[in-house]
């Protein structure tokens, strides 16, 4: 049964796949890119719906017990090639490895905000992405520092770069929504005098409990949201930023004037997606994440035997949604193996 | 030449954009002090679709309850003056606003100021 399983990306996805297919007895090798694992949920501060302290559950995840389990740091991994019923994973820095079989759990990457020129993003100061404001939540008075002063309106832009034809992705992120009401909702703590915009096309409030959440920002937190796709952004002369938007609900534009604009980045396909399905052999889907066999019935399974997806590769999900995900394809990899030992 | 004339037919447009940074939203914090449930209206126009007076005029709360929350007061006093205070919209919201209060709030508000 010392069959050995190669795991693409030691995000969550990874390492939770990796904590159950080291406790059914596999000899598993973590393959990172990074210098450490934990992928995104590093640099976040507190989750929805819940506000939970970011960095307690991914020490949940990453103090799971992994007694057989190697990681390699630094490995880019570009191509997994099919060869006699194993497969050999190869690096950007030249390692190669050979498994029995490979979870590819690459994950997602935020998409660039400064392809959204009309924003102003790597061009205003003033205006970060949600990711950035995570960051900043991190450390004390991050925000006001950054600002250089005690903001008076802050606006949070949704659907910064999902469900945009215009930039190449017309899927939608699903996740974003509910952060941007998550962190009004804690910008609203920290300046309780502060206007706070959301500035949405739809309000995908799809999981559980975050209707809540919207309702609690309204009634508790005083949020305002405006429906409309903002236009463009510009800076006055004292560095603020002047948004327009119409305000379709009424029918009529609008214009205001913020201290801050925080753009919502939604998840894209990480950059290797490419080259693992041209090597691999497997599909990718039409929005550049990877392709299951069947959505439906076998979300974990590729057109490959042997080689397994979970996670955001496969689309953006929550982190609930991850971890099942990589529960599920463990168990998924292990029907593979121990029908392979049979035969 | 006479003036009738010279008139070319143009005349000045008047700007439809809303300037938020001019707005002011005194008469909605003063509403939203009085009657808090203003805050959870979604917009959702359920109060609309079952209004009697919609049905007669073009009153719709969903767009008085938004004009007032971007501070827009001009014409808000005819507006308010469509309503028949009978109710339907209180029990068709889904949010639980207190629309009837909301309406005698905006009303007395508007009065006050004498917009």
């Amino acid at each position: 049964m010392n069959k050995q399983v190669a795991i693409i990306g030691a995000g969550i996805a990874g390492l939770e796949a990796a904590s159950i297919l080291d406790s059914m007895g596999f000899k598993v090798t973590l393959v990172e890119k990074a210098e450490h694992t934990g992928g995104h949920i590093q640099n976040w501060h507190q989750l929805f719906p819940d506000r939970r302290n970011a960095t307690e559950v991914a020490q949940g995840i990453i103090s799971k017990p992994l007694a057989n389990v190697s990681t390699e740091f630094n490995r880019e991994v570009t191509s997994i090639q099919p060869f006699a019923e194993k497969f050999i994973i190869s690096a950007k820095d030249g390692w190669v490895f050979n498994a029995d079989a490979v979870l590819i759990t690459t994950g997602f990457e935020l998409f660039d905000a400064k392809r959204k020129e009309e924003y102003g993003y790597g061009i205003y100061d003033h205006v970060i992405t949600s990711a950035e404001l995570e960051t900043l939540f991190k450390k004390e008075n991050g925000v006001t520092l950054r600002i250089g002063r005690t903001p008076s309106r802050i606006g949070l832009v949704h659907c910064v770069g999902s469900r945009d034809e215009k930039i190449g992705n017309i899927f939608c992120s699903k996740v974003c929504c509910v952060t941007a009401v998550k962190q009004a909702i804690e910008l609203k703590e920290l300046y309780p005098e502060c206007e706070i915009y959301c500035l949405y096309m739809d309000l995908r409030m799809s999981g559980r409990h975050y209707e809540e959440l919207y309702k609690q920002a309204q009634e508790e937190y005083s949020i305002q949201f405006i429906r409309g796709r903002l236009s463009e952004a510009a800076e006055d002369k004292s560095g603020k930023i002047i948004v327009k938007v119409e305000d379709t609900l009424l029918g009529r534009p609008l214009k205001m004037t913020m201290d801050m604009l925080v753009l919502m980045t939604g998840m894209v396909a990480s950059a290797q997606t490419a080259s693992i399905c041209s090597s691999a052999g497997i599909q990718k889907d039409s929005d550049g994440f990877f392709k299951a066999s069947d959505p439906h019935l076998y979300g974990n399974i590729t057109g490959i035997p042997g080689i397994f997806l979970a996670g955001t590769c496969s689309g953006p999900k929550t982190i609930s949604d991850t971890l099942s995900d990589a529960r599920s394809a463990a168990l998924a990899v292990q029907s593979y193996l121990s029908a392979e030992a049979n035969n | 030449m006479n003036e009738k004339k010279l008139a070319f037919g143009y005349t000045v447009s008047k700007d439809r954009q809303i300037d938020f940074d001019e707005a002011s939203l005194e008469l909605y914090n003063k509403v939203c002090a009085a009657e808090p449930s203003i805050r959870l209206c979604i917009s959702c126009g359920t109060c609309a679709a079952t209004c009697s007076a919609a049905k007669f005029s073009d009153f719709s709360l969903r767009k008085l309850i938004l004009q007032v929350r971007r501070g827009i007061t001009k014409g808000l006093q005819a507006e308010v003056s469509k309503c028949m205070l009978c109710g339907k919209c209180q029990l068709a919201c889904p949010r639980g606003v207190s629309t009837r209060a909301l309406i005698m709030q905006i009303n007395m508000n508007l009065q006050k100021t004498g917009k």
